[in-house]
C-alpha cells in the first residue's frame, strides 16, 4: 500500500470513528446518567438516516430545499421524539430493577424497525448528498478524496466541540457531569432529576439522529442498519468508560481505526478484530479507559 | 417454591407430554422448539435470577453445542447418543469456562458486554473460516440414535426427549438452587462485598455457575441442531443472546418456572402475530404487534409473568399494588 492510500484510508477511519462518536457519545450520556442500557439506540440512528430521505423532498417542496434546513428540523424532531419517549417509556422504570429498562427499549427495536417498515418501505434508497458537498478533493496527483467524507468528519467535529463546551462551561453540563458520578447525591441537592433525565435522553437521541442523517449519503438508508452500529457503539462506549464523553471520543477513533485498518490489512479477521480489541482493554482496565468520576 | 408453584409446573409438564397425542408434525415441532429454548431460557436464569450475572453471550455456548452435534457427527454410520451427547456438553462447558474466566474479571455492565465481545468472537469464527462452513452454516449427516427405540431423527421422539431434559434440567436447577451452593450464589447476587466479608470466594462459585450455565446452554444447542439438522452462524448471533434475556426478563427473573414461561410466551407470542389465518396479509408486519406486547408486558406487569397471580390478589384483596418488581428473597 503507497502512502496515498494508506492517507485514504486513514482518512477513512477518521470519518468513522467520528460519526461512531456521535451515535456512541448520545448511548454514553443516557448509559452513565440514567442508567438504561439502551438497545433502541440503533434505532435512533435508523431513524436519523430514514428522516434524510424522507424529509429532503419535503423540505424542498415546502421551503425551496436547503440541506442545512432538513438537519435542522431533523433535529428539532427528534428531540421532541426523545423528550416524548422518555416521558412516555422511561420515567416510571426507574425505581424498578435495571433490565426492565433493558425489556422496554428491545420492544421499541421491533415497533420502530416495523413503523420504518409500514411507513418508509422495505427497500434501500440512496439518499443525494447535497451539490455543493458532493464534489471530490485530489489527494497526491492521482488518487481523489469525497469532499461529504471531509464533511462528515468536520460536523462531527464541531458537535464534539460544541458538547465540551456544554460540559465545561455551563450549568446543565455541570449537572449531567455531577448526574454520571453520583445521581443519588445531585438529587438530594435539589435538581430536577426528573427534567435532566429528560433532557439527557432526548439530547442522546438527537445525537443519534444527526448521526444517521449525515450518514445516509455515504451509507444509504436500508433496513436492519441500526443494528450493526448499535453494537459498535456498545464497544466504544465500554471501551471508553461508561459516562465518559471524552472516552467515547478517544474509543471511537480507535474503534474506527482498528476497524477500518483491519478491513484492508487483515479481511478475513476483520469483522473479529473489534471485539478482541475490546476484550483485551477490559481484561487490562476492566471499567475501561476514562471511567467517569 | 410453593405447592401451587410447583403443582403449577407439574401441569405444565404433563400438559406437555400430551402434546404428540392431539397435535399434528407442525405443533409437535413448535412445541420441541419453544422446550429448547425453555431449557436455553433455564441456562440464563441461573446466571441472571439467580447469580445476578447478566450475560449477555449465551448464545456463544447454545451454538457451540448446536456446531459440536454437527462438527463430531461422523460422515456415515449415525452416532451414538451416549457419546455425543456429553461430548457436545462439555464442548459448551468448556468453552464457558474460558470465557467466564476472563471475563469474571469484570463487573456489571462491563461483564455484560465482554461475555457480548466473546460471543461475537465465536460468531465471527463460525462466518469468516471455513471450520464451520461460513455463513451458509452446514448440514448435520445423521442424527444421534441409542439403540433401536430411541431415534431422535422421529419428531415426536425428539419430543419426548427433550421434554425429558427440560423436566431434569429444571430439577437439577431447583435442587441447586436450594443447595449451599445455590444459597452462596444468592448471596453473591444480593451482595457480593459482603459475601467476601463472611469469608466465602466468590470467584469459584461465580465461575462454577458460568460454566453450569454454558453447559446448558449446550445441552439445548444441541438438542436445537438435532431438531433443524442445520446450524448457522446467527445461532451464535447477539440477536439470539438478546431474545434469551427477554425470556428471562418477561417470565419475572429470579424464579425458575419464570424462564418456562418467558419462553413460552415469548415464542407463542412471536407465532401469535406471524399467523396469517388471523392477521392475513398484515402478518408480515408481525414485528410490531410483538414490540408492542412486550412493552406492554413491562409496562403493566413490574414482576414479570411470574408476578400475575400475586398482582391479582393484591388486586382483590384491595391492598396497594405493590410495584417496585425487585427481587423476592426466594431464589426459585
Amino acid at each position: 500500500m503507497d502512502v496515498t492510500a494508506f492517507l485514504v484510508q486513514c482518512l477513512n477511519a477518521l470519518q468513522y470513528g467520528l460519526l461512531l462518536f456521535l451515535v456512541a457519545s448520545g448511548l454514553t450520556l443516557i448509559f452513565g446518567i440514567m442508567g438504561v442500557i439502551n438497545l433502541a439506540h440503533g434505532s435512533f440512528y435508523m431513524i436519523g438516516a430514514y428522516l434524510a430521505y424522507v424529509l429532503a423532498p419535503i423540505v424542498g417542496a415546502s421551503f425551496g430545499g436547503g440541506f442545512f434546513a432538513t438537519l435542522l428540523i431533523g433535529v428539532a424532531l427528534s428531540v421532541l421524539l426523545g423528550y416524548v419517549l422518555e416521558w412516555a417509556f422511561f420515567s416510571f422504570l426507574y425505581e424498578r430493577e435495571h433490565l426492565q429498562q433493558v425489556l422496554m427499549t428491545y420492544g421499541l427495536i421491533l415497533v420502530f424497525e416495523e413503523l420504518r417498515s409500514l411507513l418508509v418501505d422495505d427497500d434501500a434508497h440512496g439518499v443525494a448528498a447535497p451539490e455543493w458537498l458532493s464534489g471530490t478533493v485530489p489527494l497526491g496527483g492521482l488518487m481523489t478524496y469525497p469532499v461529504y467524507r471531509l464533511f462528515i468528519s468536520g460536523v462531527c467535529l464541531i458537535v464534539a466541540a460544541g458538547m465540551y463546551y456544554v460540559f465545561k462551561h455551563t450549568r446543565l453540563g455541570m449537572m449531567i457531569r455531577a448526574g454520571s458520578t453520583n445521581r443519588e447525591m445531585i438529587q438530594s441537592l435539589g435538581i430536577d432529576v426528573t427534567f435532566l433525565y429528560r433532557v439527557v435522553f432526548a439530547a442522546g437521541v438527537a445525537l443519534a439522529v444527526l448521526a444517521g442523517m449525515i450518514a445516509a449519503p455515504v451509507s444509504s438508508v436500508y433496513p436492519g442498519m441500526g443494528n450493526s452500529v448499535l453494537i459498535l457503539c456498545f464497544v466504544v462506549v465500554v471501551i471508553g468508560g461508561i459516562g465518559s464523553v471524552r472516552g467515547a471520543l478517544f474509543a471511537a477513533l480507535l474503534v474506527g481505526a482498528v476497524d477500518t485498518i483491519g478491513k484492508v490489512l487483515l479481511p478475513q479477521a476483520a469483522g473479529v478484530l473489534v471485539y478482541v480489541l475490546m476484550a483485551l482493554i477490559l481484561l487490562w482496565k476492566p471499567e475501561g479507559l476514562f471511567k467517569a468520576g | 417454591m410453593n405447592r401451587s408453584a410447583a403443582l403449577f409446573v407439574a401441569l405444565v409438564f404433563i400438559a406437555l407430554a400430551l402434546v404428540p397425542l392431539v397435535a399434528g408434525p407442525f405443533g409437535i415441532d413448535l412445541v420441541t422448539k419453544i422446550m429448547i429454548y425453555a431449557i436455553y431460557a433455564l441456562s440464563l436464569e441461573l446466571l441472571v435470577g439467580g447469580t445476578g450475572l447478566v450475560c449477555f453471550g449465551q448464545a456463544a455456548f447454545f451454538g457451540i453445542g448446536a456446531y459440536a452435534d454437527v462438527l463430531l457427527s461422523p460422515q456415515s454410520g449415525t452416532p451414538s447418543l451416549l457419546w455425543i451427547l456429553p461430548a457436545c456438553v462439555l464442548c459448551a462447558a468448556g468453552a464457558a469456562l474460558l470465557v467466564g474466566a476472563l471475563a469474571l474479571r469484570t463487573k456489571g455492565v462491563y461483564f455484560i458486554m465482554v461475555t457480548l465481545a466473546f460471543a461475537q468472537m465465536a460468531y465471527y469464527v463460525a462466518h469468516d473460516t471455513p471450520l464451520g462452513g461460513g455463513s451458509d452454516g452446514i448440514y448435520l449427516s445423521a442424527k444421534p440414535v441409542l439403540g433401536a427405540w430411541l431415534n431422535l431423527g422421529k419428531p415426536v421422539v425428539l419430543h419426548d426427549f427433550t421434554l425429558a431434559c427440560q423436566i431434569a434440567v429444571f430439577v437439577f436447577l431447583a435442587l441447586v438452587l436450594r443447595s449451599r451452593f445455590g444459597r452462596a450464589l444468592a448471596g453473591i447476587r444480593a451482595n457480593e462485598q459482603r459475601m467476601r466479608a463472611t469469608g466465602f470466594s466468590t470467584y469459584p462459585y461465580k465461575l462454577a455457575a458460568f460454566v453450569l450455565s454454558g453447559a446448558i446452554a449446550g445441552l439445548a444447542g444441541f438438542l436445537f441442531a438435532v431438531k433443524d439438522g442445520f446450524v448457522n452462524p446467527e445461532l451464535l448471533g447477539w440477536h439470539l443472546s438478546a431474545a434469551v434475556l427477554i425470556m428471562v426478563l418477561l417470565g419475572g427473573l429470579g424464579h425458575l418456572r419464570g424462564a418456562l414461561l418467558g419462553a413460552f410466551t415469548f415464542v407463542l407470542l412471536q407465532e401469535f402475530f406471524q399467523s396469517e389465518t388471523i392477521f392475513g396479509a398484515f402478518a408480515k408486519h408481525w414485528h410490531l404487534g410483538f414490540g408492542l406486547s412486550i412493552i406492554a408486558i413491562v409496562a403493566l406487569l413490574p414482576r414479570g409473568l411470574v408476578g400475575v397471580p400475586g398482582q391479582l390478589r393484591e388486586r382483590l384483596l384491595g391492598r396497594a399494588a405493590r410495584s417496585t418488581g425487585k427481587l423476592p428473597d426466594e431464589s426459585f
